[in-house]
């Protein structure tokens, strides 16, 4: 969560100049290496010879010609649509029992929504390549001038110039900019999302081409290494006036990213189109699926088991019945003619006969496995997706950013989330920095409110009034990034300070020391900076508002604006700036050094306290105790803390060091970095301490409210943070994962005890022994947790990176996943993206439940990839964790909507149609099955051809689409109102076993019903007035009628929710089938063959057959409807129970609520209302005690 | 943030996703819930239609008077029960037989004569997809025997019109009735559905080259008649939907009183014994309803009189055992706190 600062600065690193005879360099033509660019490309220099691609880039997952086999492979490869693909192919043969174009068509229906979804998507990526495509970049016209011309028609070779905030349309090297030095500042947020700014600078040959016209005549080749993915590294040479010069990543401007602060830049084109690095880089994301589909697919393979088992069935006794109309000569159903026929009835091949009999029967049984499945969750998902991206509620006004479902896989999964794996940073908080107190010389300044401070006060009760926040917040000063208040020091004031000349080393330093770069607005002077952090910036605004403003920076030194307070005079002075000594996570500190203007040498050095009072010199530690107060003062407050401190070097000293450190930057070795780390450790040390500073990390908005209510709902959340423990444990206050009273176990390496060992030589004995350490805090949490589980005690469980490292081996995995999941909160701080990922795949695959993980960015990317699902913040820290997330939304609070409503809904919506999906068809098929017991297995459908292979396409594919879509148990209020029902979810109750199967008995019960009512209420007498019988086609019209009755109104009878889609949809379905009926019965005779005049003239005028309708209908909904009114009234599942208080009016009436809701929780252990019910607890025992 | 309502007009294009009721999934929706009112009262409406319907149903069904007659056994004598099988496919043996059956109630004119068919598999695959509607229907493609081997074609490779397995095994017993030694005329006509004679079967199609083969099937055919007239073909071709089924042979149109004497002469020409099926000659009646089956009703009145009974059962629930609102101690999870995985 904290940024890198970044590496861009090499200031001092010596600008390369004739090629070294390094072992890189000396590859370049060789493989691998054999790219060669003609600069300027003019006609004939060989560029169009070479043929490199043009700068045409597209995303495209197909193309014209390959989209039709390409798309229909994917279709294809699903087991499901292969089998269709099959039976489609087989019903061309006379093993099929029904036509072959009936068959096909809804094969074809269901392949074609599937291929035309893709198309649009498709289509939308192609637009999108053509915007991109189509822009416009100034390109050099040979004769000196720089014309428009498309990115697409950018050749390799060609000059192109750049203008501020603009993209680079290729991967150029940089030959020029506008600034003398040909330095240009890049932002890189598409590739890394690191929104830093990052520094690059041409060689200094080609520097000086500043104007358009210098290209007219330029020429020059460059060779290089072949397109590669490989971001941060390049080796090339370029050759001008026949001399070498080698070209390093320092030169290199990547496509995608972004030219600022610069007016323009000339470059030179050396990669295109795919070429280019981050196409080369572009892989698809890891594909997900959902709990849900997962078992769907267990359903699916379930019923071709049934399917299989059946047909077998049905082969056996087909061919026993064949084999035995013929014996010894003598034919027994001779109206069959067994004596002569093909071999598919052939009774002197019965098990031929059979076999190929098995081929019917799958293909005749292929309705009880649902076609149009996949196509219509797919459809239903993609419509749900739309919902959640048009929710207002999950709107954001102020980055004008809606939420955006990336993917629509894993909606329902939304609504299993167990445990939420937040990051902290810029998740629940802001990441937007304030400067809010400072400890100087041992005085402690500011005295704004902290929200943890409001938080802590609210929580011992001393509840500040309203009127003090909002004295508070108009007070609250309109610079972002400053909330310092503190009469002493500001304006100008510090001067009378008793230790003034320290205050000013302070702010000097707080202007000096950091990489920030300024931005001076043209029309009002006014200065703003571009940081690597938020904290950064809040520290160069606040030197500037106490009157040190830093206003300009060139590659070797920093310009401040000093007022000086006495006599009210500003002056300008100068720094030198020498070296950088960068922050890293291990370093934990970075440093400048600094010539000022008096010509002193100055090491200026911040950093973390656990490194920084270390180095400090003897005569250094004058304020170290009032500090050390102060700064456990801001760390309980929930504010970051760092740590001032200087140096004055001596030249000798200095040189030494430059020299050490030089040679150091330039190795080229893989210990570079330790080398480095080394001789910066050498000559930060012996400092004199300034103070420190306290900068709140702001909670955002309505955080505590929604992890309340997550953890209503009984969602567990777990806080993975790299920040240290102090200010993680405080944002825990904050945010009501911890509270006082509740127990914390804490698991910390940064014991004395461990600190001692690490200094051992043995490192490996150390680390077995900080293991055993580790280990040991386990156990005793282990023991403390079981002890509290007696007595119903809430505990926390804080551990650290370097523990975690520990916990996370193999053998110790196990007892740490115990405790955490034991604990009602979990904080790990320090940790890195790695150990975030690594926690969440431990959580996600040992305990097997659903997690989500939450960051925004670029070191989150691991976690959200890891987890069930990623959720992405798009806030400030950069594209990347959006990018290679699930949904993106733009604040914490979204979540609980997203879950609690939609998450709760999707589940619910998509459990519910795939029960009911193979609820129909199931009910369907069988009765298809039992049919062929009374035609001898012989492979004779009850229906007409166009009856069976319409059903799943259109009469009952609608309602089921609603019911995915549209249904709802309980309104997004009242979700929110009643956060346990989201533990249907996580419980899984919608779609255990036990429901699908109950779906699944409901379907055969429905087909048995359907079938023997309808033929035994047929049968053989008459089927009305005039004397008729009921043939085979007036069964099967009869049968389907009351299966197309019975499927849509057992979706009326399961759902409670109609809108007036719903009643469309189900009432149409039922409509559309008499009406295909009519109109199929209309057609020609050798079209709708045993349909014609079905209904008008047989059916519809015989009161048998309505009656039959009526008598199936409600007998087969009869024995649901019966479990349904048990099941409502007396054994009610969560969301039943929510009805009936909704249905009672009683949703409206508070207090009524207030006790259902009471009563129906589960004892809820984190969030502001635990902590309400564990200071009332702890009230009643008082006064009990009394 | 959330006034969907009042949302200002954008001045710049805008993410903000527009308000309506159906976006933000707020649409007027009935909510229905199974409360007891509900379910009782579904109930006892169930029973109340349903007992009515299933007591109209059943009196309609038993008001039907329906004879019928097994003749297949009776009409071998001690002979031929030996070898029945080859009985009837000897042409030379006499095949017909008399039998004779009393009234014993009245039985209202049209009377419908039906044969019945037991074990006998029209519905079987080979056999439904044994017939060409083209060649049926239209004189041009009377050349078209697709789907009817074995019998498309004569030895001299002559189509067959009618084609088919069906056609081919048409049922050729005939029966002759006697009442009170006066003789009963049988209409045969319209005992087929309208549309199939006038839209499945030709006015100009004529039988041809039918039963010429080494193996005779049934009946023989007039050739002078078209297809469209043979309404025992057309009814033998509407293939009937389970193995026991019946076909109507014709009507009698008078009226038969208690006690008169039906004499009845059969032609047991049809060859059920290679299979074992039977054959039963049905007279019957027919109302509102059709035929005589008592499964309609009686269904009718089980269903209604367990929905009243279920309602009645519902309505002891909810006196009994009234259910707290909201009790959470049902719900599975509340069961047992602190076991959630």
């Amino acid at each position: 969560m904290r940024h890198h600062f970044s590496r861009i600065h090499a200031f001092s690193c010596g600008k390369a100049s004739i090629i070294r005879d390094n072992e890189e360099h000396s590859l370049l033509g060789g493989p691998g290496f054999s790219r060669i660019v003609y600069c300027n490309g003019a006609e004939g220099s060989g560029n169009l010879e070479l043929n490199y691609g043009d700068n045409y880039v597209s995303t495209t997952k197909y193309t014209l010609a390959t989209f039709l086999p390409k798309s229909l492979f994917e279709q294809f490869r699903r087991v499901a649509n292969f089998y269709f693909l099959v039976c489609a192919i087989l019903s061309f043969f006379p093993v099929s029992p029904y036509s072959a174009v009936s068959n096909v068509v809804p094969l074809v229906v269901v392949v074609s929504a599937t291929m035309g979804k893709e198309a649009v998507e498709d289509w939308r990526r192609f637009k999108q390549d053509v915007e991109m495509n189509n822009r416009r970049v100034k390109v050099h016209n040979g004769e000196g001038d720089f014309d428009h011309s498309k990115w697409r028609d950018l050749r390799v070779g060609d000059i192109v110039k750049v203008e501020k905030d603009e993209f680079f349309p290729a991967d150029l090297i940089l030959l020029s900019s506008s600034y003398d030095e040909a330095i240009c500042y890049v932002e890189t947020m598409n590739l890394d999302g690191e929104t830093n700014l990052k520094l690059k600078q041409a060689l200094e040959e080609t520097s000086k081409l500043q104007e358009d016209s210098n290209f007219q005549n330029f020429s020059a080749t460059i060779k290089c290494e072949d397109p590669n993915a490989n971001l941060y590294s390049f080796v090339g040479s370029l050759e001008l006036d026949d001399q070498q010069y080698p070209l390093s990543p320092q030169q290199l401007l990547l496509r995608d990213s972004k030219l600022r602060n610069t007016d323009f830049i000339y470059g030179v084109v050396i990669f295109t189109g795919h070429d280019t690095k981050v196409m080369q880089n572009s892989t698809d994301p890891p594909s997900k699926r959902s709990n849900v589909e997962r078992r769907m697919d267990k359903i699916i393979y379930f019923l071709f088991l049934i399917l299989f088992l059946i047909s077998f069935i049905g082969s056996i006794f087909f061919g026993i019945a064949t084999r035995e109309d013929l014996e010894n000569g003598r034919m027994k159903r001779w109206y069959l003619r067994p004596d002569d026929t093909s071999i598919y009835y052939d009774p002197k091949k019965a098990p031929i006969g059979a076999t190929l009999h098995f081929l019917t029967a799958l293909m005749l049984y292929s309705y009880l496995i649902p076609i149009s499945l996949y196509v219509s969750i797919e459809i239903v998902k993609v419509l749900q997706s739309i919902f959640i991206n048009q929710d207002l509620n999950m709107y954001y006004e102020e980055t004008d950013q809606p939420a955006h479902a990336r993917t629509s896989n894993l909606n329902e999964e939304l609504g299993q989330v167990d445990t939420i794996l937040s990051d902290k940073t810029g998740t629940l908080t802001c990441n937007s920095m304030e400067f809010i107190k400072c400890s100087i010389a041992g005085v402690a300044y500011g005295q704004g409110v902290t929200e943890v401070e409001r938080a802590m006060a609210r929580r011992k009760g001393l509840e500040l009034t309203e009127d003090d926040n909002v004295a508070n917040s108009e007070a609250k000063s309109s610079i972002k990034g400053f909330n310092f208040m503190d009469e002493r020091i500001m304006n100008g004031n510090w001067y009378k300070e008793p230790h003034a000349y320290v205050i000013q080393k302070f702010l000097r330093l707080l202007a000096v020391c950091h990489t920030a770069i300024p931005e001076v607005d043209e029309e009002t002077g006014k200065v703003s900076y571009e940081a690597e952090s938020p904290d950064e910036a809040a520290f160069v605004i606040a030197a500037r508002e106490l009157g040190f403003e830093f206003y300009e920076r060139t590659q070797s030194s920093i310009m401040l604006r000093e007022l000086n307070s006495v006599s009210g005079k500003i002056t300008e002075r100068d720094y030198q700036l020498l070296n950088i000594l960068e922050f890293t996570s291990a370093r934990k500190r970075m440093s400048v050094i600094v010539r000022d203007e008096e010509g002193k040498l100055l090491l200026l050095s911040k950093g973390a306290d656990s490194v920084m009072f270390e180095r400090l010199a003897k005569n250094g530690r004058e304020f170290e105790e009032k500090t050390k107060q102060h700064i456990n003062e801001y760390a309980d407050a929930g504010l970051r803390t760092l740590i001032l401190a200087y140096r004055e070097l001596d030249e000798d000293e200095y040189n030494q060091f430059n020299k050490e450190f030089m040679e150091a930057k330039n190795l080229v070795s893989a210990d570079r970095e330790q080398v480095i780390e080394e001789i910066s450790k050498k000559i930060e040390k012996d400092l004199i301490l300034l103070g420190a500073t306290a900068v709140e990390d702001k909670l955002q908005n309505g955080v505590p409210e929604c992890i309340d209510k997550l953890a209503q709902a009984g969602i567990k959340l777990w806080v993975l943070t790299g920040d240290k423990m102090e200010t993680a444990i405080n944002i825990g206050y904050a945010c009501s994962l911890l509270r006082q009273g509740m127990k914390q176990i804490i698991i910390s390496s940064d014991t004395p005890e461990a600190k001692s060992l690490e200094k051992a030589e043995d490192k490996s004995a150390a680390d077995a022994a900080i293991k055993e350490i580790v280990l040991r805090q386990l156990r005793e949490g282990e023991a403390l947790l079981s002890s509290s589980n007696e007595n119903s005690e809430a505990i926390a469980l804080i551990i650290d990176g370097k523990s975690l490292t520990h916990a996370l081996d193999d053998d110790v995995m196990d007892l740490f996943l115990e405790l955490a999941i034991g604990c009602a909160s979990v904080i790990c701080c320090r940790s890195s993206p790695k150990q975030k990922a690594l926690v969440t795949r431990l959580v996600k695959t040992k305990t097997g439940s659903t997690t989500l993980a939450i960051g925004d960015g670029a070191n989150d990317v691991g976690m959200l990839q890891e987890a069930d699902i990623g959720i992405g913040i798009s806030g400030v820290e950069g594209m990347q964790a959006v990018m290679s997330s699930d949904i993106a939304i733009a604040q914490f609070r979204f979540l609980e909507r997203l879950l609690l409503v939609h998450g709760h809904w999707c589940y619910r919506r998509i459990s519910s149609m795939i029960c009911y999906f193979f609820y129909k068809n199931i009910a369907f098929g069988l009765t298809l099955f039992f049919y062929e017991i009374y035609a001898s297995f012989s492979g004779e459908a009850a229906y007409n051809d166009w009856f069976l292979s319409l059903y799943n396409v259109f009469f009952t594919s609608l309602p089921v689409i609603a019911l995915g879509v549209f249904d709802q148990d309980v309104s997004a209020k009242l979700c929110l109102k009643f956060p346990l029902l989201y533990q249907e979810g996580v419980q899984n109750v919608l779609f255990s076993w036990k429901r699908i199967l109950g779906w699944a008995f409901n379907g055969v019960l429905n087909a048995t019903l359907i079938f023997f009512f309808c033929v035994k209420a047929i049968e053989y007498q008459a089927f009305r007035k005039g004397g008729e019988v009921a043939g085979l086609q007036e069964l099967g019209a009869t049968m389907y009628t009351c299966v197309v009755w019975v499927v849509n109104c057992q979706m009326a009878l399961s759902i409670n929710y109609f809108t007036y889609i719903q009643h469309i949809f189900i009432w149409g379905g039922i409509l559309l089938w008499y009406l295909f009926l009519l109109a199929y019965g209309a057609m020609d005779p050798t079209l709708s063959t045993t349909a014609y005049k079905v209904f008008v003239e047989a059916c519809a005028p015989a009161p048998s057959y309505w009656l039959i309708t009526l008598l199936v209908l409600v007998t087969s909904l009869l024995p649901y409807f019966i479990y349904a009114s048990i099941q409502m009234r007396f054994y009610p599942m969560f969301h039943q129970m929510i009805q009936w208080i909704r249905s009672d009016g009683q949703a409206t009436d508070p207090e009524y609520v207030n006790v259902v809701r009471q009563r129906s929780i589960r004892h809820t252990t984190v969030g502001f209302t635990a902590r309400f019910q564990a200071s009332q607890r702890l009230e009643a025992s008082k006064r009990l005690q009394v | 943030m959330m006034e969907p309502h009042s949302a200002p007009t954008p001045k710049k294009y805008s993410k903000k996703p527009k308000y309506s009721k159906f976006s933000q999934q707020e649409l007027p929706a009935w909510k229905p819930i199974l409360t007891p009112g509900w379910v009782i009262s579904t109930f006892t409406v169930v029973g109340i239609v349903f007992i009515p319907v299933g007591l109209a149903s059943l009196f309609s069904s038993e008001s039907v008077e329906e004879a019928a007659i097994r003749y297949d056994d009776k009409c071998l004598n001690e002979i031929h029960a030996q070898n029945a099988v080859a009985f009837i496919k000897n042409d030379m043996t006499n095949k017909t037989c008399t039998t004779s059956w009393t009234v014993e109630r009245k039985m209202q004119g049209p009377i419908f004569i039906y044969y019945q068919l037991d074990n006998y598999y029209q519905n079987h695959r080979r056999y439904v997809k044994s017939r060409n509607d083209k060649q049926l229907v239209n004189p041009a493609s009377e050349g078209d025997t697709t789907n009817c081997y074995p019998q498309d074609k004569t030895n001299g490779s002559m189509p067959i019109v009618p084609c088919g397995l069906i056609a081919w095994s048409l049922f050729n017993d005939t029966y002759k009735f006697w009442v009170n030694t006066k003789s009963l005329t049988v209409n045969k006509k319209d005992i087929s559905w309208g549309s199939d004679r006038s839209h499945k079967f030709g006015s100009k199609v004529y039988p041809k080259n039918f039963q010429l083969g080494g193996l005779v099937g049934g009946a023989k055919l007039d050739e002078n008649i078209p297809l469209n007239q043979q309404e025992d073909l057309i009814v033998w071709m509407r293939t009937a939907a389970l193995p026991s089924f019946r076909k109507l042979y014709g009507k009698i149109e008078t009226n038969l009183e208690v006690n008169d004497l039906v004499e009845i002469v059969i032609e047991n020409n049809y060859n059920t014994y290679e299979f074992g099926g039977n054959k039963r000659l049905i007279l019957s009646t027919a109302t509102w309803i059709g035929g005589k089956n008592p499964f309609l009703g009686m269904a009718y009145l089980f269903v209604g009189g367990v929905s009243l009974l279920c309602a009645i059962v519902f309505i002891l629930l909810y006196v009994i055992k009234p259910r707290p609102l909201g009790d959470p101690s049902y719900l599975s999870w509340n069961k047992n706190p602190g076991i959630l995985k």
